[in-house]
This record gives C-alpha cells, structure tokens and sequence, in this order.
C-alpha cells in the first residue's frame, strides 16, 4: 500500500501573540513546528504501512525553514519526503493542485492522507480538493481507520455523539482528526537513520503540465479582539450580588441553549 | 565557529522535550513526594534509546554524539532532575567506561543489556572515607586464581538499590596508591554482595541512594574492566563525561526555575498588575536567562571538545562548575520571585532548589572541579 501524506511546515499556534496597535498577529520569531494533526495523518500511515507494506511519501508545498521538521516525520517511519516549491502567488487552489499533481507524478498512490485541516490556517479545503482533482473519493474528518485490502472503512464523528461509517475502494483521500491516534516519538536511532533518507525538492515546471493561478487573494489576517467588561458585583448582601450577576448574564443571552 | 545545533540534535531535543513534557512532567512531583524511583519512565526511555545514547550501534545504542547526550540529561532534568541523575550515571559513568576501555567479549556482553535498560547501570566509586579524595578508598580486590574477592564499601551510590550492573572500584595493590586500584564489573546478583541503606536526601528523592556492602564477593578476572591498576584513570575519565552530564542536569534544573519564574510572574497580580511588569522581578529573569544560556554553552562547549576528540577536562569541570551554581542561583531567585509561595511545597520551586544543591556536591564538588581548572592552568 503506498501512502501520500500531505503535512506542512506551520508557526507553533500556542506562541502567537495579536499586536494590540494594528491587532496582527505577531508571526517574526516563533518557532515552527509540524503540527500534531498532520503528524496524526503520518502516524495512522506507519501503521497502515506495518500491516501491509509498501512507502510512505510526505508531501509539503511551500518552503521549510527547519529542515529537522520534515526529517522528524522521516524519522517516525516515512520513506521520503518532497518538498514542493510554490509559484510566487499561492493560494488553497494552487497547494491542491500541487499536492494532486505530486500525487499523480508518483504514481501508484493507494491512499492520500491529510490532516483534517492545518492548524494555521484551518480552512480544511485542501484534502476534498485533491479528491476532486485526482477524481477518487474522500472520506473527511476521520477520527478510526480500518484498513482492508480492498477497502478502507472511516468512522467520523458528526456530532450529537453519532459516528458516521464510510467506505472506499482505492484509491482515496482520506483527512483525519487529531482524535485517530498519538503520533509516535521517533527513537535515537530512528533520528540517526532519518539521515539517509532522502528529501527531494521539485518546482511545479517539473512535473506540471500546466499554469495554475491562485483564484483567491489573501488581503489581511487580523486578530479577533475580546475586550473584558470588567463589571463588579459588590452589593452589601451577596444574594444581591449573585442575582445581580445572574440577571446580566441572562440579559447577554448567556444562559440560553 | 558554528553556534548552530545540526538538525540531528535539533530533533533530539524536540524528541526528548516532547517526551519529558508527557511523560516525566505528569509524574514527577508523586516520584519526589514519594520518594519512588522511575522505573516506569526508564522503561520508556529504553524505547528510545535514551539508555544507550553513546553507546555504538553495533551494540544496540544509539550511537550519538555527546552534545546529544548533553541534551538528553538537560531535557529530562528539566522536569525531574533526579531521572536526569540516573539516566546521566547509567550513560556516562557506567556504559561510556566499558564502550572506551572493556574488551570485545566485555562490549558485547554488557552494552546491549544497559542499552535495553535490562540492567541500569551504578558507578561505585565513594567511599565513607573516600569522597573527593577517591585514591584513599580502601575497598580491596584480591587475586585468587582466575577470580578476585572483594571486600569493602561503598556509599552514596546513584540507583545503589535498583541498578543491576556496577563498576566498582577497588585496590588490587596497596603499595602502589592510586595506581593500584582496579575497576571491575559486578552484577548485583553476585554472591556477597550487599546494599545497605538507603539513604533520606534533602532533594533528588526519585534517585535511591545507597550504602553498597561487598563481603567477600567473588568476581571473575574477566570482569576486570581495562588492566590491573588503571582503575583511578578510568574513574577519572567517567568523571569528566559525568561532569558534562551533570553540567546539563543543573541547566535542565536552571531552566525549570526560568519556566516556573515565567509563569508564576505573568499570573501573580500585585499593586493591580501581574508583578512581571516590575523592573525588580524582571531584572531576576534576565539575569537567570543569561547565566543559563551561559552554562548552557559551557555544557556544550565540553561536550562538542569530547566530540571532537579533543582533551575536555579542564572545560567539563568549568561546565559543572558554573552550572551547578547557576542551578542553585536560579533555584533561589525562582523562589524570591514566588514570594512566600515559593516556599510552599505544592510549588516546583521548592523542589528545584532542594534538588539543585547537590550539583555542586556529586560528581565532584566545586572546589574539587576548581582544583582540576587552576591545575591545567599551572602545570
């Protein structure tokens, strides 16, 4: 079974700080990382990989600062990783049809897994749009995976604690949720044998056959600003000041639902 | 000059931070209030070859360099340092010896099994008598045939009671001072062999301690570890790996004061704002980052000498030197900076400065390392 597994550079979320005069995100000096969703996707590819052989491919677009992030994901278990230069102007269009183009020069791809959406940008689009690009089926948000021969079955939680049972023949694109597993910590050894692996590095001349221009154009990222009411109860009596909180939080619509 | 760790490294000490963070973290206050030994995390860390760091692969080790190792102890330390200790003893002080100066039947007897962490490794060289002067212990090996009989003791032994392979370090030959004395290989379950008491410590309560008894113990020739008689300079080689290893647990401990320091800081609110907004308190910070950072570089400055084949005596004892005291600097202004919570001991401070004070002790105390400095500069 060979494995594509999208997965990207991205800022470490928990060290963003929104710059209270222009109320940007402050993105200078903070550190990178692989984000635990897409090492989810790795993982449940080691595991598949286990059972039924085969080589795992990791497929990032854009360029990586920390080249240690993409050997990590080498060196829990993946075979290879190529990294995908980007036009100059980029958007979810153009990564999709990258990820789907990269996919089809390999050649011989059995399973596309994606996290369920990257934890910078989280806008999920990426894995059904390689779906739809290569023309196989999806199974999103994939929180189980079974793995058959023949078939792969995907359980997704869709709320209201129902479980929602899909399944496909290969090949399929495939995003999972953080929820499917806890990605493994690579061993010193397995660190020292990433070494060896090779990174490869293709521009979208090489194996795309034609333009892609970004149909979207990113005009600002903001911040979203919560500003404390910092209101006080502080009656003589304390059922006062509880009744008093009480009534306000029901006059914010709080307490409805 | 490179400052640059290689990617390598960089993955190590993602590798180890990640695992420290879930691992060690959730567990280590009940391993100290409980004073229990991590024979848990140990078993993980064998999965990731944290019990082999340097030892080659060809005997199942992981093969790594040095500064590796350095990051390893720093990492683990940073959230307990008394795993820091054992993990640091096993690697440094008993598997490095037998990597440098065992024999071929030797290395690959022993090495796979500390690898595994089938047996954690003890250096049993102090003695009541015997501490910073280690060429006065009196521990005696006899040569009967193609044995030698052991008798004596030993004291402060890191994992006296739980480790399963020991170096002990005992006289072959007293009219020949310290050139008479021998390293040899024990197990723990050899006949004669004995641990005594445990001992209650003021920190590194996780780290079982102990008396080591030896009466008359048998061992075979062949676990005579390098010749008769080089015993004092193969300690004193373990020791100067050991002493980057404990140049790092004491950043790791440094560290975790920073971090503490940090948090605590941004939370407490006193005269109407989080105290982090006082110049006092924030003076106490950048100064416990910047002495850190430099212990830290001294850490790897001897680490990256011993990579490089070089002679790194002189830079391990300056790197435990000055790292246990910032370990202890750091401990203390953690604690200023806590205010009377630091003092409380539901607060990591409290451990960090009662774990910190034996860095400048083990291993070689300060002034034993200031003694091996001042001397490579005067002879």
């Amino acid at each position: 079974m060979n494995i594509a597994v999208c997965a990207k550079e991205v800022v470490d979320v928990s060290e963003i700080k929104i710059d209270e005069k222009t109320n940007k995100p402050i993105l200078e000096g903070i550190s990178k990382e692989v984000n635990d969703i897409e090492k989810s996707a790795v993982e449940e590819a080691i595991k598949i990989k286990e059972e039924y052989g085969g080589e795992i491919t990791i497929l990032t677009v854009g360029s990586v600062d920390n080249m240690e992030n993409m050997k990590e994901l080498l060196a829990m278990g993946a075979d290879e990783a190529v990294i995908i230069s980007p036009p100059e102007e980029s958007d979810y269009t153009v990564v999709s049809e990258l990820l789907a183009g990269a996919v089809e020069e390999i050649g011989d791809i059995d399973l596309v897994l994606c996290g369920e959406a990257s934890i910078d940008l989280f806008s999920g689009q990426v894995g059904p749009r390689i779906a739809e690009l290569l023309n196989v089926p999806q199974i999103t948000y994939a929180e189980n995976l079974d793995v058959e021969e023949e078939k792969i079955v995907g359980e997704r939680d869709v709320g209201g604690n129902k479980i929602m049972t899909v399944e496909s023949p290969y090949p399929v694109v495939v995003t999972v949720t953080k929820e499917i597993n806890d990605p493994r910590l690579p061993s010193l050894q397995e660190i020292l044998g990433a070494a060896n692996k090779p990174i490869n590095e293709w521009g979208p001349k090489e194996f795309m056959d034609h333009e892609i221009e970004p149909t979207t154009e990113m005009k600002d990222i903001r911040g979203v600003s919560m500003e404390r009411k910092n209101i006080i109860f502080d009656e003589d009596e304390l059922e006062d000041s509880v009744k008093n909180l009480a009534e306000n939080i029901a006059k914010e619509g709080l307490l409805e639902g | 000059m490179n400052f640059e760790l290689t990617d390598n490294q960089k993955m190590v000490r993602n590798m180890v931070r990640d695992f420290a963070e879930n691992e060690i973290e959730p567990v280590a206050d009940e391993l100290d209030e409980e004073r229990e030994y991590p024979h848990e995390i140990l078993d993980k860390m064998s999965d990731l070859g944290l019990l082999g760091i340097m030892i080659p692969e060809e005997y199942d080790g992981a093969g790594m360099d040095t500064v590796s190792f350095a990051i390893v102890i720093e990492e683990i330390s940073r959230k307990c340092a008394a795993t820091g200790v054992i993990t640091e003893v096993h690697n440094s002080l008993v598997a490095s010896p037998i990597m440098h100066y065992g024999t071929e039947e030797q290395k690959e007897k022993y090495l796979p099994m500390l690898a595994s962490g089938e047996k954690i490794g003890a250096f049993g060289g102090t003695e009541p008598d015997a501490g910073t002067n280690l060429g006065a212990m009196q521990t005696t090996a006899e040569k009967d045939g193609d044995k030698y009989i052991i008798n004596g003791q030993k004291t402060f032994i890191t994992s006296g009671s739980e480790a399963g392979l020991f170096l002990v370090f005992a006289v072959t030959d007293k009219s020949k001072g310290r050139n008479g004395i021998s390293a040899f290989i024990v197990n723990s379950d050899t006949d004669g062999f004995e641990v005594g008491d445990v001992f209650d410590k003021m920190g590194i309560h996780a780290n079982k301690v102990s008396e080591l008894f030896f009466e008359d113990m048998e061992v075979p020739e062949e676990n005579l570890l390098g010749k008769e008689g080089e015993g004092y300079k193969i300690a004193l080689s373990a020791l100067d790996h050991g002493r980057i290893g404990i140049g790092a647990q004491a950043v790791g401990i440094a560290q975790a004061a920073i971090d503490e320091s940090i948090k605590y800081s941004q939370q407490r609110e006193q005269f109407g704002k989080s105290i982090s907004n006082f110049q006092g308190i924030q003076f106490k910070l950048a100064d416990m980052e910047t002495k850190t950072e430099a212990a830290r570089l001294l850490v790897y400055n001897a680490a990256d000498a011993a990579d490089r084949g070089e002679r790194f005596t002189k830079e391990a004892s300056m790197a435990k030197l000055f790292a246990s005291e910032v370990a202890n600097e750091a401990a203390d202004e953690g604690i200023q900076i806590h205010g009377g919570y630091g003092y409380i001991e539901e607060y990591k401070v409290e451990q960090l400065f009662r774990d910190a004070k034996i860095t400048e002790i083990y291993e070689g105390t300060s002034e034993a390392q200031k003694m091996v400095i001042a001397r490579s500069l005067l002879s």
